[in-house]
């Protein structure tokens, strides 16, 4: 599957990751030969197979419902870049 | 004191021959000597050290000391350690003071360990020769030319150079094995979900777990000891019981079924390296053991799949570091769009970005099923390989890596690099445990064995790693550059 | 032309967990901001969710509620997106392998019929967090209290053909999640959230025309009306030959119209995964059966059982089932009187309308349901007529007295049956009222009827309204009649 440099814009976007043009032509190129290497995947015949997420297939564990948190704001507030009454700050958003 | 084991160092605490303060200094000074060189650790975290080599003293004075009370050792710059930066060799974390401590963090101070401080890695944990730290690239003790491996190439290298006995490592596709194979040192990747990944900063969810690296075998079995089990706050952990490592560690090799998987003999595996580990596998036979070869016929598609599910699983484990909460923020930025590709382009480094970029398009709409749901399919081949092939024998063995420690600055070509993996990947995949013990050099460059065993087979992992051990002294050599400086 | 409405709804109801689904931090409402945000809720590096166990119970239970097929195993994937309020910049959901399958809600119509509404499947899954646009130096600010609330995500089929059906259905998901107790179902402050989809098609059509989606409709009168509204805006569009654009819109109730959201953004691609911090999640057969057997009575069943079994008018028994604790306070009426009907009569006469007057909820009514229960007993039982009854009623709400029987008793209400007294106080009356008696007289037999209105007026005054007024009545023709 051909990779193409809107591709990558678009892929970049998604992630919110800054590129300029000359970044994403330097990242199409690698993406292109991983790709190329990860389509190996697609000479092997899966039909029938179940994908596998995770290497132990157990079932998930429920916690009861209790309240086990206390308010750590400040704590958690210190390695914020931005804050103010108690708020994490951000440039506006518009809706 | 440095070249000891950490077995011996804990046996020379309990002894009364040094305290956990004298230990804890001489080892900070040695750092302090050494590592401005080799670059191995992040940060150094000397107050905190000596006021838990204090406390371990006390402990000990008053009777409450643990077997590995005093002992100090490394954590990889992963690991969240309360009021410690913990970067995860990112300038997206650069700035960040964990505000708590990850499970296995929690249990080695539960267990009266001294940390000396966060070692270097290959950002978020995404690299195979440690040159993808924004904090620099760190210099493999043995031949300061060659990288050390990664991503826990920090916590190899401080291990090989004698800066601490033991360091913890994250392996996700073989950043424990690798490392301490470039590095002549023993690490092991347990079984996923041995080990709680809480408080460990996620690289690829399905395969991240942690292990320790250390000078023996028997070092790392008491390590194991000592953080694995069950954790209610990761639901991916295992509620299983956790033996005592050491028991089985002198258990004889007689009638062990060894298998050699023909795949991990192969096209591009140095000729040094496998005679190397054809040495080591004559000692086992040597030790009574009986080997055979084996297939894993979906070797070859490891490597793809693995690029496909853990750049997925990471780009949106990734998304967190958004510049709102924490992490790296852009200056002044425009707008809510401005701030996000900003600060993620600022604070996240090269091979980061490739590999989001390559999770979020596997992942976007039309390619799901080709690639993602295509992984997660052959990721089942793979692992049924291993269990048939446990099905057979014991254990498998073969080489951690195709070739010794690479040059610095040696493998530009991100393909290239991916597929110095070729024998670590799959067992991430499959989530058995596998051990890298030191098994002879390529002149100066150590060559590593790596051993592997069915789910949750580690005491029986350790007890083969160790047996070697006791019929070798490759894991006794040191580097000249700790040598030297004595 | 005739054009058809077809309308489906999403609609997030808040789970009445104590703590969120995927940490132990506070659920609680209305706390300072970012007070209950655990480190799992910020999303901080190294943090993993863990399942809250009366979160899985209480979808089971709505699955249940709404004779819904309950998959063995349900997943949880991630929905990838950026945005302010969304700490990890995904949510975790479940797109593919949700927790309650297909399932049906029965509606009631305004002329009491019902109506089947089949719903496609509900999810769990973990709300968003707050921004605050108050002014921060031009700066929004970000609370994630709310973040990892659990939610339960119903999503209908296209099966309402109107803003009123719409409105029905949404009444019926917020009395079986109120009746099940999973959810105060408390609109105002968010707990019970609405995303509209809407379009038209020509009467006889099959194929549906394009929809768009009205988010976050708050209020049940907020979705008719925003229902009416777009409705008429995509006829307009299609009559004068545009056409409908597939968009997100939002609804302004200050303007009463729907605007479509500016998105600049390219299409979403949320990049569905399942979670890897998250196992499967397996419900054994006993488990959900035990759920099964203690499920309450809900709604429709209710109002069945008091249809069938108490003899209710269909109407009743929609306005009595339709809330829990309006069937609760009935059902306690009824079994303290022991008359369905009067009870019914009494709940949604007399009560209701003193609830309305004050703006009160059933649940904070003065008057205790057992109080009114006995009081309607007196009145069965002739121990007070309905006049005094309704003195009695106003006595209990202004709380002058714990009982009916006590206020009967200190205001002297009791009935008069005393044949002798109440003819005692006709004589004086007819004494007292000669203009009156000789306009009876005068009157022709079949007037006469009507103006004994006025005699039974006064006896009752002089009784104080305690005079059994079927007695009254019945003395007073006599005794007139004789006159005559």
């Amino acid at each position: 599957m051909a990779l193409e440099h809107a591709d990558v814009l678009r892929a970049a976007h998604l992630a919110r990751l800054g590129l300029d043009d000359d970044e994403a032509a330097h990242y199409l190129d690698d993406l292109g030969r991983i790709l190329a290497m990860v389509d190996q995947l697609q000479t092997l015949d899966t039909e029938g197979v179940d994908p596998l997420a995770h290497p132990l297939e157990t079932t998930q564990r429920l916690r009861a419902d209790e309240v086990t948190e206390t308010d750590q704001r400040d704590r958690f507030q210190r390695c914020a870049p931005a804050v103010e009454q108690g708020l994490y700050l951000v440039p506006r958003v518009v809706e | 004191m440095h070249d000891k084991t950490l077995t011996e160092l804990a046996a020379g605490l309990a002894a009364g021959e040094f305290s956990s303060r004298e230990l804890t200094q001489a080892l900070l000074a040695r750092i302090d000597r050494l590592d401005g060189d080799l670059n191995s650790f992040i940060s150094v975290t000397a107050e905190q050290a000596l006021a838990a080599a204090d406390r371990a003293d006390a402990a000990r004075a008053a009777g409450d000391a643990g077997p590995l009370t005093g002992v100090p050792l490394a954590l990889k710059d992963i690991f969240c350690t309360e009021g410690v930066k913990t970067s995860a060799g990112s300038r997206m974390l650069d700035n960040f003071i964990a505000p708590y401590d990850a499970t296995v963090v929690e249990k080695l101070r539960a267990a009266g360990t001294v940390s000396l401080g966060k070692t270097n890695m290959d950002e978020f944990a995404m690299g195979s020769s440690n040159e993808n730290s924004f904090f620099g690239p760190v210099k493999n003790p043995w031949d300061r030319d060659a990288v050390p491996g990664g991503s826990s190439g920090g916590s190899a290298a401080a291990v090989a150079a004698g800066l601490v006995p033991a360091a913890m490592g994250t392996d996700t596709g073989g950043s424990i094995r690798q490392p301490a194979a470039f590095c002549g040192i023993t690490g092991l990747k347990p079984t996923y979900g041995r080990v709680s990944r809480y408080g460990i900063i996620a690289y690829a969810s399905s395969l991240d777990q942690a292990g320790p690296m250390a000078r023996t075998a028997e070092d790392c079995a008491r390590l194991l000891g000592a953080i694995a089990g069950h954790d209610l706050r990761d639901s991916t952990s295992v509620a299983r019981g956790v033996p005592d490592y050491t028991e089985e560690l002198d258990a004889p090799l007689a009638g062990l079924k060894i298998g050699l998987p023909r795949e991990y003999f192969g096209e591009g595996l140095d000729p040094a390296v496998e005679s190397a580990v054809r040495e080591a596998i004559r000692v086992y036979e040597s030790l009574g053991a009986t080997v055979r070869e084996v297939s894993l016929p979906h070797t070859h598609y490891a490597i793809p799949a693995y690029y496909v599910i853990a750049p997925a699983e990471a780009s949106s484990n990734l998304s967190r570091y958004d510049g709102v909460r924490f992490g790296h923020r852009c200056d002044a930025p425009a707008d809510l769009t401005d701030l996000y590709k900003r600060s993620r382009a600022e604070g996240f480094g090269e091979e980061v970005k490739r590999r989001i970029l390559m999770g979020t398009h596997t992942l976007s709409e039309g390619f799901f099923d080709a690639y993602y749901k295509k992984a997660q399919q052959v990721r089942r081949l793979i692992r049924q390989d291993f269990l048939d092939a446990f099905d057979e024998v014991d254990v498998l063995m073969g080489p951690a890596s195709p070739t010794p420690a690479f040059d610095l600055g040696a493998r530009k070509d991100p393909v290239s690099m991916y597929l110095q993996d070729i024998y670590t990947i799959a067992i991430n995949l499959a989530g058995i445990p596998g051990i890298s013990v030191p098994a002879g050099f390529v002149g100066h460059r150590p060559v590593g064995l790596q051993i592997l065993g069915t789910h949750f087979a580690e005491a029986r992992l350790l007890n083969v790693a160790h047996q070697f051990q006791q019929a070798t002294d490759w894991h006794l050599r040191r580097p000249a550059l700790a040598e030297e400086t004595l | 032309m005739q054009w058809e409405t077809v309308i489906g709804l999403e609609v997030h109801v808040q789970l009445a967990t104590k703590s969120k689904i995927f940490s132990g931090a506070s659920t609680a409402f209305g706390a300072e901001p970012n007070s209950q945000a655990c480190a799992v809720d910020l999303g901080l590096p190294g943090v993993l969710p863990v399942l809250n166990e009366a979160a899985v119970a209480m979808a089971v239970q709505f699955g249940l509620g709404i004779h819904a097929e309950i998959p063995e195993v349900s997943v949880f994937d991630r929905k990838n997106y950026f945005y302010p309020d969304l700490p990890k910049g995904y949510q975790t959901s479940q797109m593919y392998h949700p927790i309650v399958g297909p399932g049906e809600v029965e509606i009631t119509l305004e002329d009491g019929e019902t109506k089947r509404i089949r719903v496609h499947h509900a999810h769990l899954e973990e709300d968003a967090g707050k921004s605050l646009h108050e002014d921060f130096h031009g700066m929004t600010g970000i609370d994630l209290n709310r973040a990892g609330t659990p939610l339960l995500e119903i999503v209908s089929e296209p099966d309402m053909r109107s803003a009123k059906e719409a409105a029905a259905y949404l009444k019926a998901i917020h009395s079986i999640v109120t009746y099940l107790g999973i959810s105060d179902g408390n609109m105002a402050e968010g707990s019970m959230r609405c995303d509209v989809n809407v379009s038209v098609r020509p009467r006889g059509q099959a194929s549906f025309g394009t929809r768009t989606e009205i988010k976050n409709v708050n209020s049940f009168r907020f979705v008719e009306r925003a229902i009416a509204f777009e409705v008429e805006r995509q006829i307009e569009l299609l009559e004068d030959g545009g056409e409908v654009v597939q968009e997100t819109r939002l609804f302004d109730p200050e303007r009463d119209e729907t605007r479509s959201m500016r998105t600049k953004e390219q299409a979403n691609d949320y990049r569905y995964f399942p979670c890897p911090d998250l196992l499967p999640v397996e419900l054994d057969r006993a488990y959900v059966d035990h759920l099964r057997d203690n499920l309450p009575e809900l709604p429709a069943d209710k109002r069945a059982r008091f249809q069938e079994a108490l003899g209710l008018s269909a109407y009743d028994a929609g306005v009595l089932s339709a809330s829990r604790e309006m069937a609760e306070y009935f059902e306690v009426v009824k079994e303290v009187c022991g008359d369905a009907k009067l009870a019914a009569n009494w709940v949604q006469g007399e009560l209701s309308g003193a609830l309305n007057r004050e703006g009160l909820p059933i649940q904070d009514s003065p008057v205790s349901a057992t109080q009114l229960g006995e009081l309607v007993s007196r009145v069965m039982d002739d121990t007070i007529n309905g006049k005094a009854a309704k003195q009695v009623f106003q006595a209990l709400w202004n709380g002058e007295g714990d009982s009916a029987d006590e206020v009967i008793e200190a205001k002297g209400l009791k009935q008069v049956t005393d044949t002798g007294a109440i003819e005692a106080m006709i004589d004086q009356v007819i004494a007292d009222s000669p203009a009156q008696v000789a306009q009876y007289r005068d009157a022709e037999p079949d007037k006469r009827g009507k103006m004994i209105g006025y005699f039974v007026g006064q006896v009752m005054k002089a009784s104080r309204g305690t005079a059994n007024p079927q007695q009254v009545n019945a003395l007073l023709k006599e005794k007139l009649d004789a006159l005559c």
